[in-house]
């Protein structure tokens, strides 16, 4: 029919587009993940051989793969929560009848979200810096002595997830914003006739209304702090001592540097797989929560 | 209650201050001497104030040029994406075809796999399309979203029926109904598209790193991490350098302000 035609004028260039760019390359990701390919595959396709699940086998048995994943996971599990309270903590005081200068105040906590993240990492090395960086010197005042941030593998993760924070908490503010809106005035009226106090009333009726949101906003956060790169990449190039070698710094040097393309796509799978498995157990929990 | 007023307000303007204060320490910088920030206490405001970085930084390194890159590839990436995810959008929304739910669910469903994974085997199709380290390569994975089709498609559920309707009954094509009433309603939905596609574009880092190696094709946030490896202890080059990268996004999202917080809104749902 005309309309059907029509219709499918409309959608069809979009629909192409990502399978050629986005479903096609995920399938053959897959595929590759079981193949050897690399810089002898890149140069002639011949060279390339089905290995079956080897690549995962050795990146089980490769050291840094592990370290990778462990640095990963440490700047999850800090910076997710820490981000989170951060965002939680703009906004309830934001959205206080107390609170002047709200625009203004909202559009400055979000400007560092909007900025270009090479640029704010490049701008942060230099504030982390042992000797004449901005952060040291106040630590200084309140008597606490210097630290070398990116120097020193203790300290190097905890500078990116004080980095990160500062980059995102403005995003899941907004969102957090929003979900407050939605708490019936009614509710927090009652608590404080039933005389409650401010605490009281934040933990038993703020929170539990904002419960579906800080779901949404952890998985979001969680999936995209999974994706750590670029931070590692200006900031510490994945050192000292691969203290911040993220699973997608690990990815791009084997891909990339290496050429080990083959190799490479296991890694963005492992990382695919814990990415889902993780967002099924947070929607799991909040099940068993809400019930 | 007046004292929690002055705690609320003092906190607030702390968290400003925390939010701001590298964005205004990197402005001071850029205008000081060579060597200046690196004393200690870390001075906060340049003793002469001067443009002498900005005009090292374009005499000296590409930097104009990657200027241009940025801004052409980014105008491009939201020319194209804007073509392809307002059409696909509003097909979903309000046209009928075989399989249109099914089909949008399933791109929903394809949410939750990171774009890292499609990225090696991506390169190899560039490159046997021959456009590795071209624009064309760069622009590639921005021509469709399915973030920006379903931006596009929960504004336009809202466009009514009867509307476009009429538009048939009075003889009007399906082409003449999407550009004379669709797009004049979808306005508000371009304008959030359209500020997402541009400062997307604009701070993409990885996928550009893999695809650009001539650094004469390379945008402003490859080429600043470049620089910022070579040029480790220039500080006030870097902060120049910075400074030239983030003052078109900062000023685009203080004009498009309202959009973009509108589209974050929408996006968020899609957790």
């Amino acid at each position: 029919m005309n309309r059907e035609a029509a219709a499918c004028g409309f959608v069809a260039p979009a629909l192409v587009a990502l399978g050629l760019f986005f479903f096609v390359p995920v399938v053959a990701a897959l595929i590759l993940s079981f193949t050897d390919f690399d810089i002898y595959a890149v140069a002639d396709l011949t060279n390339l051989r089905f290995v079956g699940l080897d690549n995962y086998r050795q990146l089980l048995r490769t050291p840094l793969f592990w370290k990778a994943l462990g640095n990963t996971a440490w700047f999850v599990v800090l910076g997710v929560p820490l981000s989170i309270a951060m965002s939680l903590a703009a906004a309830l005081l934001l959205d206080s009848k107390l609170a002047r200068f709200k625009g203004f105040l909202r559009t400055a906590y979000f400007a560092p979200v909007v900025t270009t993240l090479v640029a704010v990492a490049v701008i942060w090395r230099y504030l982390l810096h042992a000797k004449f960086g901005l952060v040291n010197w106040l630590l200084g005042g309140v008597g606490i002595g210097p630290i070398d941030w990116l120097g020193d593998p203790r300290w190097s993760m905890p500078a990116i997830v004080l980095f990160a924070v500062w980059k995102n908490f403005g995003y899941n503010m907004i969102i957090i914003l929003a979900g407050l809106q939605t708490i019936p005035a009614e509710l927090h009226e009652a608590a404080r006739i039933d005389g409650a106090s401010a605490w009281q009333r934040l933990r038993h009726v703020t929170l539990p209304g904002l419960a579906p949101v800080l779901l949404v906003v952890s998985i979001l956060t969680m999936a995209g702090y999974f994706q750590l790169f670029a931070e590692p990449y200006v900031m510490t190039q994945g050192g000292p001592a691969e203290s911040t070698v993220s699973i997608l710094y690990f990815m791009y040097e084997q891909g990339f540097k290496w050429w080990n393309l083959g190799f490479a796509s296991a890694v963005a799978f492992v990382l695919f797989a814990i990415m889902f498995a993780l967002t099924l157990l947070q929607l799991r929990v909040s099940e068993r929560w809400t019930r | 209650m007046k004292r929690g007023g002055i705690l609320t307000n003092a906190a607030l303007w702390l968290i400003a201050l925390f939010a701001l204060a590298p964005l205004a320490w990197m402005v001071s910088v850029s205008m000081m001497a060579p060597g200046e920030a690196s004393h200690f206490p870390p001075p906060l405001l340049p003793a002469h104030p001067t443009v002498a970085n900005f005009a090292s930084l374009f005499a000296d390194t590409d930097m104009a040029r990657y200027l241009v890159n940025s801004l052409i590839l980014a105008t491009l990436a939201t020319a194209i994406s804007l073509t392809f995810n307002v059409t696909a959008g509003y097909a979903f929304a309000k046209l009928r075809f075989t399989g249109r739910d099914r089909i949008f669910r399933l791109l929903l469903t394809a949410l939750v796999i990171p774009a890292q994974v499609a990225m090696i085997p991506l390169f190899l199709i560039c490159k046997m399309l021959g456009v590795v380290d071209s624009f064309a390569g760069v622009l590639i994975p921005s021509i469709a979203s399915v973030f920006g089709i379903f931006l596009v498609r929960q504004y336009a559920l809202s466009i009514p029926d009867e509307m476009l309707e009429a538009a048939r009954i009075d003889g009007a094509s399906e082409g003449r109904i999407f550009r004379s009433i669709v797009l004049p309603t979808l306005k508000p939905i371009l304008a959030t598209l359209a500020t997402f596609s541009f400062l997307g574009s604009w701070s993409d880092f990885l996928w550009p790193l893999i695809i650009l190696n001539d650094s004469s094709k390379q945008t402003l946030p490859v080429a600043l991490a470049n620089l910022s490896r070579e040029h480790v202890q220039d500080v006030e080059l870097m902060m120049a350098g910075s400074v030239v990268t983030l003052l078109p996004v900062l000023l685009l999202f203080l004009l498009l302000q309202r959009y973009y917080i509108a589209g974050l809104m929408a996006g968020s749902v899609k957790g």
